[in-house]
């Protein structure tokens, strides 16, 4: 029974997997450059970091290879240490400066 | 249509729309709703790559960890609607969305420039995406970097605490 469900999956070419990650990342790109809450910018980060993971799982499933899939579990792991850093970071922020909006804060532009 | 590519196009669809939805939304919270609803298409995709493991850890650490502290930030800073950019900004909106669609051309032109077409999965993926082979490969291969991202996250947690943490007298 699986033989035949992982058969019919296995037909989706690996292009298809790479379009729709190089389409996800950009919109990241586009997040991190266009928002003003670094909130959403942190959040658009994410969003890159699984289109790469998506990426890493495609060419571990095509090329039968296992460390793709370990590799995003590092990111994974990388990504939560990031958030728990981020958010800290945008706590703090919004501490001293009472915003979260990246274009008001310019303490280091001189 | 085979109901493998109808999944497939319902995932990828799916995860592209939402993605779009979270950088567009104005409110906070609908795009953290967004931005949920899409690591849950990731997950579908994953599972048609056949990576069951890896598909069920997407949900638990993106949606169900990391989702929960972005929301759990957004109300207690209170955020409400972003408002509208000023002057300035709209060129910088324009030039950005330009210069994403670069860079998308870019990679299209890279996917394209050694066509993968005849490419399909191995047939032993499926066995790959196991908890049992990722498990094996993790604790044999690759068990010093996997010491390592623990210290990792050691360090964030006590990164994040003294961040976060107000200022002592």
């Amino acid at each position: 029974m699986t033989d035949a469900v992982s058969m019919n999956i296995q037909t989706i070419p690996l292009d298809w997997y790479l379009l729709v990650a190089a389409v996800l990342f950009t919109i990241g790109v586009v997040g991190v450059v266009t928002r003003r809450n670094a909130i959403i910018i942190f959040m658009a980060i994410e969003m890159m970091l699984n289109a790469v993971n998506l990426v890493l799982i495609s060419f571990a499933q095509f090329l039968g290879d296992i460390t793709g899939q370990i590799f995003v579990l590092f990111v994974m792991a990388i990504a939560a240490g990031e958030a728990a850093i981020g958010l800290a970071i945008v706590l703090a922020l919004f501490r001293n400066k009472r915003t979260v909006y990246v274009d008001e804060v310019n303490v280091l532009k001189w | 249509m085979p109901l493998h590519v109808a999944l497939f196009l319902l995932f990828g669809i799916g995860a592209i729309a939402t993605a779009i939805g979270t950088v567009t939304r104005r409110n906070p919270v609908a795009a953290a709703v967004n931005l949920i609803a899409h690591f849950f298409m990731l997950a579908g995709l994953y599972l048609t790559l056949q990576a069951q493991f890896l598909a069920v850890l997407q949900i638990l650490v993106y949606a169900g960890a990391i989702m929960v502290l972005v929301v759990f930030v957004i109300m207690l800073l209170n955020l409400g609607n972003e408002e509208a950019l000023r002057e300035q900004f709209t060129l910088r909106k324009v030039l950005g969305v330009v210069l994403a669609a670069i860079f998308l051309l870019q990679i299209g032109v890279l996917v394209n420039a050694r066509p993968t077409g005849a490419l399909y999965q191995s047939p032993q993926a499926a066995a790959l995406g196991t908890a049992e082979s990722i498990g094996r490969a993790l604790f044999t291969q690759y068990l010093f970097p996997f010491e390592a991202i623990s210290l990792l996250l050691l360090a964030a947690l006590v990164g994040a605490i003294i961040l976060a943490k107000r200022k002592v007298e």
